[in-house]
């Protein structure tokens, strides 16, 4: 690689950084309305679903089947009351046996 | 900087760094192989630090794409980023604008989420540098040593190991669900319109994660509102039970 991917790495450092940065730095201490305060407030629920949905389904490649158990089993560990840590844990090692065996 | 918080963020971030280990590996090994050196795959994961983009810059690099178009794609990709900081923004605690600027460096959909969702009440500042500060250190030191040994884990560790994200992001959404009808209806909606823009493939993955989680936080918004319960209302009564 040239000094181009140099000049490309720090365009994707800018491009990364600011949409990551503005509303942090901006938005400070600024009262919002009540509405958008509302609908910002919704958006970690929501955007988990989306980052869950449709992209667990295909960790691996041509099975979703290895998906659609990996999400039974965190679901099953979560609503049992395990900790992140434990859903974490818990669906890599029902994965792995799975993997081993099949 | 509260060293208690900072060690609570670590403790929290420690799914993240986890999850990242197998997918910095594999981005370490991948660069090799695209024929970038060790030093500027990892200058990558230093300085941009953002996973599904490096991804796709390295295949666009393979096809000999004008870097312009991939910083563009860059760009695309992360522009959720706007939406979640925007969010994460009324939950922090005021700090001094220079280090809040320099803790969204580390905002990424994980360390968003585990942010978002983790704590009643304002996020302690020491506590989001902990959080974001493990899921960094461990993007970048398994980028170095994904390509420094060129090679990937056991398939069946690897195949395994590749849920792990998705399984956070269950485990930090399911107790929120719990006695929440409005969070269940939240993620179900967005869930549902990804699934739609990605299958008939109206949008590119960058815009349909944005177009799916703000169009379904409007809308539960709505539906609430016209219930004659503001968000506000509705999420400290649940709070509170």
């Amino acid at each position: 690689m040239g000094p181009s991917y140099w000049w490309m790495l720090l365009g994707m450092a800018l491009v990364t950084y600011i949409p990551r940065m503005i509303p942090l730095a901006v938005l400070d201490g600024k009262e919002l309305p009540p509405v958008v305060s509302g609908v910002l407030r919704n958006i970690p629920y929501a955007v988990l679903g989306a980052l869950i949905f449709p992209a667990i389904l295909f960790v691996q490649e041509g099975n979703i089947l290895f998906g659609v158990l990996g999400a039974g089993a965190a679901f099953l560990i979560a609503i049992l009351g395990g900790g992140v840590m434990s859903v974490v844990l818990g669906t890599i090692a029902v994965l792995a046996v799975y993997s081993l065996f099949m | 900087m509260n060293t208690n918080q900072f060690s609570a963020g670590l403790k929290a971030g420690t799914s993240i760094a986890i999850g990242y280990f197998p997918v910095a590996l594999t981005f370490g090994l991948l660069a090799k192989t695209a024929g970038l050196s060790i030093i500027e795959a990892t200058a990558m994961s230093i300085f941009v630090y953002a996973g599904a983009a490096q991804y796709m810059s390295l295949s666009l690099i393979t096809l000999g794409i004008d870097p312009l178009l991939i910083v563009m794609n860059t760009f695309v990709v992360n522009i959720r980023h706007f939406l979640m900081t925007a969010s994460l923004n009324e939950k922090m605690q005021p700090a001094r604008k220079w280090v809040k600027a320099i803790y969204a460096f580390g905002i990424t959909d994980e360390s968003f989420t585990v942010l978002a969702t983790g704590k009643k009440g304002k996020i302690p500042t020491a506590f989001a540098f902990g959080v974001t500060l493990i899921a960094y250190g461990s993007w970048v030191v398994f980028t170095v040593i994904g390509h420094i040994i060129g090679a990937n884990l056991p398939q069946f560790l690897q195949a395994a190991m590749s849920i792990a994200l998705y399984a956070m992001f269950i485990g930090l959404l399911v107790p929120s669900m719990k006695g929440n009808r409005k969070v269940v209806m939240l993620a179900a909606l967005a869930a549902v319109i990804h699934c739609v823009l990605y299958f008939t493939e109206a949008l590119s993955t960058g815009w349909s994660i944005l177009v799916a989680t703000l169009a379904s936080s409007i809308l539960v918004e709505i539906v609430y509102s016209r219930r004659g319960k503001t968000a506000e209302s509705m999420f400290k009564r649940e709070e509170e039970v």
